[in-house]
């Protein structure tokens, strides 16, 4: 399987690279780490007539911890991971970073790349959306933000436009007290999740609930985040997670593919969901 | 800003294994099948050609990544290591040794890319588990051995680099 033949773009400033998209719109296909783009020209799923290489634009691999996270487009999930102040400051992105891919793709793979591929089952996405992240889009019109849920549209189907550029994807501040968990369910380690679970949860002195985001990915479209307003101030245990989980297993629509049924993806949501919010009951709060 | 035509050839600079190697490379070439039959160094297989399988894995610029996702031109000017590196004056490295003493290999196909894979996990993990090189290794397929020789070759090649380094 090799690519369909493409022109090679390869921008030296950002300024440059949002001239180049507005200049050939739909024909381009933006490459950063490749770990996704790589794979769909590849299989020729994609047959851009341009590549637009971002890899080299200086600034862009930043990571900027300030009253929010801002991590730049040709950030590594390797690079993330191995960012002693990003991981403490985002607990949940580092309990998802091990599970994106493998180790030798996390090595070339960027979180906004991910994130613009908007695969279903794909955890930075869901990791974003729980944590109520949103994108920043740049082109030559100017700026603009995005929350994750109104980002990803449908399966690898996002709001960017065809001149815009995913540069960075905007966390919000480390909450203190919070608690988090990741579980995943997938045929191999590093393979498609049949389904992810990612949560948030803030529980007081008192073993009561005070807020938790619950995210899942996998199961629809694109992540889902369950509403959990109706259990805030009960006792943070084992069983109202399962509560919690059977609750979200209700109202969740999920896919059918050829190997996994609904049925199977909904049953996923009840046990792992649980499990993952237990998880995060039982976790050493953030300070 | 660097524009290369779908339908031309572009000089590629890279350096393999020490050396300084240029080679021709249409955008679409990629690293994999150019290290191949732009270079001649076949040392590097193509299996998947999707980024799943693992047997084109080298080392660019200090990281085990896929050769077979990423292309000639993306690359230029990298630094890069592929198996043929590995033995240094003829004699096999210290992974290598441990590979053969532990029967790691059988038909082989998966073997150079998992020996580039463990060479940048070794130079992080000095002292790894073994649950730590199966999660590396599951980057990787292998139809042969069933992991067990290859996991136990990697955890002694770990002891004999510590043991060399003292």
């Amino acid at each position: 399987m090799k690519p369909a033949a493409f022109d090679y773009c390869r921008p030296d400033t950002l300024d440059e690279a949002l001239e180049l998209l507005h200049e050939l719109g739909s024909d381009a296909s933006v490459l950063a780490g490749g770990m996704s783009l790589g794979a769909m020209l590849n299989m020729r799923l994609v047959r851009p007539a341009a590549v637009v290489d971002i890899k080299r634009i200086p600034g862009l691999k930043a990571a900027i911890i300030g009253s929010e996270v801002s991590t730049g487009a040709t950030l590594t999930q390797a690079a993330a991971f191995e960012h002693e102040t990003l991981i403490r400051e985002l607990p949940l992105l580092a309990l998802a970073l091990p599970w994106v891919g493998h180790f030798q793709t996390r090595n070339r793979g960027t979180l906004c790349g991910s994130v613009a591929h908007a695969d279903p089952s794909a955890e930075m996405p869901l990791v974003l959306t729980t944590l109520d992240g949103e994108v920043e889009l740049q082109s030559v019109r100017g700026t603009r933000r995005l929350q994750a849920r109104e980002f990803f549209v449908d399966a690898m189907t996002t709001a960017r436009a065809h001149d815009e550029l995913l540069t960075a994807l905007v966390w919000p501040a480390r909450r203190p007290e919070t608690r988090h968990a990741f579980v995943e369910i997938a045929q191999r380690h590093g393979d498609f999740a049949i389904v992810a679970c990612a949560v948030e949860a803030v529980v007081d002195p008192h073993d009561r609930l005070v807020s938790l985001a619950m995210g899942l990915g996998g199961v629809e479209s694109r992540p889902f985040v369950a509403d959990t307003a109706a259990f805030v101030g009960e006792r943070a245990c084992p069983a109202l997670a399962q509560a919690i989980a059977a609750s979200a297993a209700e109202r969740v629509n999920p896919m059918t593919n050829l190997n996994v049924s609904a049925a199977y993806r909904r049953a996923l949501v009840r046990s792992l969901g649980a499990q993952a919010i237990a998880e995060a009951f039982a976790a050493k709060p953030t300070t | 800003m660097l524009r290369l035509k779908s339908d031309a050839r572009h000089p590629v600079t890279l350096e393999v294994n020490d050396q300084p190697r240029i080679g021709h490379a249409e955008p679409r070439l990629l690293l994999s099948d150019f290290l191949r039959h732009e270079l001649g160094l076949y040392g590097t297989h193509v299996g998947c050609e999707h980024g799943v399988c693992g047997a084109c894995t080298v080392i660019v610029d200090g990281r085990a990544v896929r050769s077979c996702t990423q292309f000639a031109v993306e690359c230029d000017g990298a630094a890069v290591r592929t198996v043929e590196g590995l033995a240094g004056q003829g004699e096999l490295g210290i992974l290598q040794q441990a590979f053969r003493r532990h029967h790691a290999v059988q038909c082989g196909f998966c073997t150079a890319g998992i020996l580039m894979s463990a060479t940048d996990f070794l130079g992080r993990h000095s002292d790894p588990s073994e649950m730590e090189v199966r999660d590396m290794l599951s980057g990787h397929i292998c139809r042969c051995t069933g992991y067990y020789p290859i996991v136990a070759a990697i955890l002694d090649a770990a002891r004999a680099i510590r043991e060399a380094e003292g």
